[in-house]
Formats: structure tokens, sequence, C-alpha cells
């Protein structure tokens, strides 16, 4: 079954643990600028929101890569980078609709999340459990039943 | 490494910018943030330097630990001579701006002089400009920070500023950064004001090395697991500092009507769960999962719709039970207001609800107060004095300039009300019942505070068992020790040990909140020497860290002796000793400071921290500690 990560912005603190971890993980430094995920604020009105890779069915990255160095894992549904094919275009980064695409500008290569082998940093260390790892065909079901919860409520 | 941050020296008469790195000798004697500030107090500030004049240094740090894998490492210092108490002025702020300055290659600022025009400085990986603030002067906290982001295109600086009260040298003004982290406590934003320094603000992308990443990442797991297990975190996760309030309202430890009573009755409105009502939400600062504050909207009156973090425990003190309101919606517009101009709310509560006694006793009358009806509990007067102190208009000038001044200004017996210690207000809790705690608030080295030594943990009945193992280290201790928070007995120990603990956790740059504060089985010495091995390849031991930071301690009060300080300030307002609290639980109702036994703990308080019955460092203190060459112009 492939697992993807689910965000509830609600519950998100904005305390960037998710970057700080993230960039531990891949890269041994602290430096949510080279982090894969990254907590997008407008502070002063109290909203915030992660942002990450979807691991899209069609994928734009892996669709206009000239090298064709991004691939999808079928077991997984995890969208790698083959560094090997990378030339560093960019064009991946250009395309993403998310901007979860990004450059990292100390080793100069473009960069994306990878699900940390199946046990992601960001979900294991967010307290608040704003960002989840959940099964894909199911993973709507906590909100599916939430959203009942207030109709019944409503019609009660 | 993470150790590689540099120290930058800016002159603001002059433009002059001069950047140096930290060696690891200064870094073993003070680690960083607070302890290392006040070694850089020590040496730049020169004696008798005026607090609002060039001279003085307005000093900006992050702590040794600060962004790395060491949860709620977020903490920012900041350092001055305080224009409240012309001694030590210290505070310590939250949020993101400390890891902000780390990844931009900085980890202390000393900032002397005064520009001609109103500045801030921009710092971006190892660049510091002095850029034109004309437009943002006059601007408030929030706006402040926006603007700044829009000039630089950047949604990511991050800026510590001043607001309209720092701009206007309110003695209390702080400095801020985001909605409500405020680096509240001594004036520091009246500082800032007097160097036309409106903000500092911060941008960097360099890696914070980690000496060990992967063994961090797992201790940092174990450690959040530690504090967020606790039952005050998960309390704290969901309600924030009121619920602090509310437990110690409903046992008569907290202050109202400017330290009369006790206790507020028929609270409900700005009880923590009314608060909650409100909530959207929580917030936590950089890394840390307890995330305790608060996120609100102002639900109706003239506000309505306004979005602000908070409120504190401060808040309600300050703009509910101080003054004897009991309206949530003027809590919520109070702490706003306060975040808005830069001023500490707890000061701007407690000149307030000064004011308002006052005005009971007939000491200040419609004349004095232009109108306006300073009776307990006016919601509307609060308010409007708010708006007054910040912009210095009328009765609010004279409060602005905080206790002492105010009082000589309004003359008569009004000194005789104010609640302070050093010429800082005290908190709104009431020690009265509790002599830990009183002893804590009479000695603390910035004047009236919790933050520098309380032992709260006191309050608890601990089994004497735990106390001892807890307080005996990772220094021995074979003195008294009581779980009764009534005792005098062995409370002088406890009060060293939490100063000491809390002087350490500020210069990792961790959140008090992950330490000995609320939990008493939260991480303290033993765990920091892994913490700070793992990230920063530094060996220290327990007795190393505890001897940094009292080293640190020793030097705050080398810097307020040379200031002024005596004995006669380490004291508490009569009120303590002479007025029994009249509500309250048993066991608390009726309870007050026996002034002998008071005086008794000051000796062994003195004693045990190697000071002479004034409260002078003894030589042999000053040497065991590295402390008889000061000043020593290392940095």
């Amino acid at each position: 079954m492939e697992k993807v990560l689910v965000i509830d912005p609600e519950k998100c603190t904005g305390c960037r643990i998710c970057e700080q971890v993230c960039s531990v993980w891949h890269e041994k430094v602290v430096n949510p600028y080279r982090a894969r995920i990254k907590i997008i604020k407008w502070e002063m009105e109290g909203k915030v929101l992660p942002m990450v890779c979807r691991q899209c069915d069609d994928a734009p990255c892996l669709e206009v890569c000239p090298m064709d160095a991004i691939s999808k894992e079928n077991e997984t549904g995890i969208i790698f980078i083959n560094y090997d094919k990378c030339i560093g275009c960019r064009m991946c980064v250009s395309i993403c609709p998310f901007g979860a695409m990004s450059y990292d500008f100390v080793d100069n290569k473009v960069m994306k999340c990878d699900l940390c082998d199946g046990d992601p940093q960001c979900v294991r260390f967010c307290d608040a459990q704003a960002i989840r790892f959940e099964d894909k065909a199911t993973a709507n079901e906590k909100t599916r039943r939430k959203a009942a919860k207030q109709v019944m409520d409503a019609v009660n | 490494m993470a150790m590689n941050r540099k120290i930058a020296y800016i002159n603001l008469t002059t433009g002059e910018i001069k950047t140096e790195s930290i060696s690891e000798k200064i870094r073993r004697l003070y680690m960083g943030g607070r302890g290392l500030d006040m070694y850089l107090l020590y040496n730049h500030v020169p004696k008798g330097a005026d607090p609002l004049g060039p001279d003085n240094a307005a000093i900006v740090s992050a702590g040794l630990l600060v962004g790395t894998l060491a949860s709620a490492s977020s903490r920012t210092h900041v350092a001055a001579k305080s224009p409240l108490t012309g001694y030590l002025g210290s505070a310590n702020v939250g949020g993101f701006f400390g890891p902000e300055m780390r990844q931009a290659g900085f980890d202390h600022l000393v900032i002397k002089g005064k520009s001609k025009k109103p500045v801030y400085l921009y710092i971006n990986n190892g660049n510091i400009e002095i850029r034109d603030a004309s437009d943002l002067w006059g601007k408030d906290v929030h706006s402040t920070q926006t603007m700044i982001q829009e000039e630089l295109n950047d949604p990511d600086v991050k800026s510590l500023c001043i607001g309209p009260a720092g701009e206007n040298m309110v003695r209390y003004a702080c400095v801020i950064t985001s909605l409500k982290n405020a680096a509240g406590r001594t004036g520091i934003g009246a500082v800032w004001g007097s160097k036309n320094l409106k903000a500092i603000s911060v941008r960097g992308t360099l890696d914070i090395e980690i000496a060990h990443p992967l063994e961090a990442l797992e201790y940092n797991k174990e450690i959040i697991d530690q504090v967020v297990s606790a039952k005050v975190s998960k309390t704290m996760q969901k309600l924030g500092t009121p619920f602090i309030w509310g437990v110690t309202n409903s046992t008569g430890l907290v202050r109202t009507r400017n330290f009369q009573l006790n206790q507020l009755t028929h609270s409900d409105d700005i009880e923590p769960e009314s608060i909650e009502e409100d909530m959207i939400g929580t917030a936590g600062c950089f890394g840390c999962q307890v995330h305790c504050r608060g996120k609100y909207i102002i639900k109706e009156g003239d506000y309505k719709g306004t979005y602000d973090e908070g409120p504190e425990y401060t808040s309600i003190g300050a703009f509910g039970a101080e003054v004897g309101c009991r309206s949530k919606n003027t809590v919520l517009v109070g702490n706003h207001l306060v975040n808005y101009y830069g001023m500490d709310n707890l000061e701007t509560g407690s000149m307030i609800s000064w004011a308002m006694e006052l005005y009971e006793k007939g000491i200040l009358t419609k004349e004095d107060t232009g109108g306006l009806d300073l009776t307990w509990g006016n919601d509307d007067a609060v308010i409007q004095l708010i708006h007054m102190i910040a912009k210095k208009e009328g009765l609010g000038a004279i409060l602005a300039e905080g206790p002492l001044r105010a009082a000589e200004k309004i003359g008569k017996e009004s000194l005789q009300y104010q609640i302070h210690v050093k010429g800082m207000s005290n908190l709104h809790s009431d020690e009265r019942p509790t002599p830990a705690l009183a002893l804590n608030v009479a000695v603390s080295s910035r004047g009236s505070d919790h933050l520098r030594g309380r032992p709260a943990i006191d309050l608890y009945h601990l089994p004497e068992t735990f106390l001892r193992a807890r307080y005996g280290n990772p220094v021995p201790y074979d003195g008294p020790l009581t779980s009764d928070f009534r005792d005098y007995e062995g409370k002088p120990w406890q009060v060293i040990w939490q100063e000491i603990c809390y002087e350490a956790v500020d210069c990792l740059g961790i959140c008090k909140y992950h330490t000995v504060f609320l939990g008493p089985n939260m991480p303290a010495f033993d765990e920091w020497v892994k913490l700070i091995y793992l990230n920063t390849g530094m060996k220290f031991t327990a007795r190393e860290i505890w001897d940094a930071a009292d080293r640190a301690y020793t030097m705050e009060r080398l810097f307020n002796i040379r200031e002024g300080l005596d004995r006669s300030q380490d004291n508490l307002v009569d009120r303590y000793f002479d007025e029994p609290v009249p509500l309250g639980l048993p066991g608390i109702r009726g309870r007050c400071i026996d002034r002998k036994k008071f005086a008794k703990m000051l000796d062994e308080y003195y004693e045990r921290h190697g000071w002479d019955e004034k409260g002078v460092p003894k030589k042999e203190t000053l040497k065991k500690l590295s402390l008889e060459k000061e000043p020593s112009g290392l940095l």
C-alpha cells in the first residue's frame, strides 16, 4: 500500500521542527533552507501551511526531466531523483506547481522529499500531528469523519 | 561548526562595523547567550553610564545551542544597562530570530553610540548593513516587521524591533519579534530607542553544523518525549500560561488591586477555560513541541477582528486581576496594545494598578488623571492608560517613567504603594505565603523577577528524597531541605540552584519550559552535558556547566554592585512583612513573610553564593570563578 504525507494545517504550530530534522536527516546539518519541507507563514494573520512534495500520480517534474533522472517507484509511489543522470538543469524546479522541488545551493543539486526511507522524520518529530504518514487510499478518512461529526452535531 | 559564529561590534555614531571570532576559551568560561552577554556588558559599558546615552551598549545574542538539535533552542538574549532600574538590563525572547541570526553568521552583537537618524540593521549571511528606517519610525511592532519584509522583498526575514513605546523611551519598552515574542523586562526597548535603532533584521542560509548529527537527532527525540510527556506540558500545549494564573488564583497566590488582595473572585471570564474559547490554536517557537503561545481573535468591541498572540499569565494579571477587571475583552485588548506599542505588559499593568490604588487613597485625583476615573475595574480607563503611557501623554508620561521615578514625581506617600524590587515591578503573583519564592523575588539580579530563580516546584510538596536528588546535583548539598512551601529552611539553596539552572539554560538558549521550572523532572545539567557534546562537540561536565553559569551570575552581581547596588536593595516592600494575605486556601490565608527569618535566609543565601554579609562576592569566590581580573577585555 502506498503511504503519503497528510497535512493538517489547523494543527500546525509553525515551530518548523520538520524543516530542522529534515535537513539533518538528509544533509547532516541544521539548515531549514536545505530542507525538503517548508512551513509557509502569514505570521501576522496567524496562518501557517507546511508545503512538501505530493508524490503526484502524474508528476510534472518526472515528465519534464530531459534526462529521465526522475522516476516513480511502483511499490511505494515515491518519486526519486537519480543524481547520476541529473544534469542540474532545474526544469523540475520550474515546473512543480507546489514549489516542492527545490535547489540545494550548497551541494548544487535539486532536491525533493523522499519520505526518509519510509520513516519520514517530519512525521516522527511533529508532536502536534500536523503531518501524518497514512495509506493513500484511506488518507481522507479522518477528515471525512470529522466533517461527518460536524454535520451530525448540526442535525442533532 | 555551530561554534564558528562571530561577534560584531557596531557603532551607530560612526557607522563603523567590526567582526571578530569568539574563542573556545571564552566559550568555556561563559558558554554563550546571556552568560557571554554579561561578560560583554561588564566589559563594554563604562561605570555610571547613562542608560539612555550613547555609552550604553545594546547587546543581542543567540545562546550556545540555538538552532541546533536541542529542543526549544530558540532563545535570543538582549542586554544593556537598564533605564528602568539603573542596574542590570537583561531579557530573553523566543520565536525565530535567534536561529536565523545564527544562520546569518552571528552569535553576539554589541551596538554602541547613537545614530543621527532612525536606522535598522540588516544582517544577511555574514554581512551587516545599517539601513535607513525613517519611514519605519512611528510604526507599531507588527507593521514594522511586515514593512521590512516588503522593503527587502523577502518574507523569511526575521526582525527584532521596537514600537512607539521604545521610540518614546518609555522606561519599560521592550523589543519584540513576531507578534508577541517580547524580551520584555528592564526596558531594553528604550535603550534601542535612545540610539535611534528601530530594528535588527536577520536572514541567513548558512549551515549550522552538528558535531554528531544522527545521534543528536535521536537524543533530541528523547528530550522531546521527556518534556511533552509531563502533564504540565500537556496543559501548556492546550491552554498556554493562562493555566498557571488559573491554578494560582484558585489557591490564593495571585495579586489583585495592587497587592491588597491575593485572589480574584468572580473571575470566570478571564479564567484559562474562558480564554480558550477565543483561541484559534497555539503557536510554537523554533523546534518547540510545547507550543504554549495562544493565538486569538478579539470577538467584540473597538478591536473586534484583531488577531494577536497570547495572552500570557502576565497579561491576565496586568489587565485583569491587578486592576480589578474581570473582562476577557480588556485582557485581550490590553495584551494586544502592549504588543502593538512594544512595552512590557507586567510593568504596564503594575503602574496602572498602582495609579488606581493612589486614586483610591486620594493621592491622585481626577485633576491628576485628566478626568479619568481610576476606580478598580474600570475597563475603559485601563485601556486608555495603556495608550497614554505608550504615547507619554498626561498621567501616562509619569507612569512611563517606572516605579521609582513616577513615585518621585507624584510624591506624597505614593512610594509606599509601589510593589517593586530594585525599581522593577513584581510579577502579579503573591509570594507572602511562600518564603522561597519571596526570597527569589528579593534577590533577583535584574530586579523583581520570577524568571531568574523561582523555585516553582517548591509549591508541589515533593518528597524530601526527591528534592535532595534534584538540588544536590551537580553540586553536592547536605543542608536542610523541606517539602513545605511555608518553611524558611533550605530555601536559600533552592533559590541559588534555580538561579544557576536558569542562567545555564539562558546561556544555552533553551526555553525555561524545557528545564526545572514548572516540571520537576524536566531536563537539566546532566542532559545538557550530552546536548552540548552531541551538537557542538564540546565536552563540558555538569559541574563545568554549573561553574560557567555561576560565573555569569556572579558577573551580574558585580555589574550591579559597580552601579551602586547594596544589601538594602535585596529586599521586599513592607506589605510582604506587615500585611498577611487575606484570602486563599487554608495554609495560605493569613500568612506573610517574617522579617527576621527573611534576613536569616538572605544571610544564608549570600554565604552559600560565596558573597560577604553585604552581598559582595568574596575574593576567594572571584578567584575560584576566574573573575578577579574583570574587566579583562577578551572580547
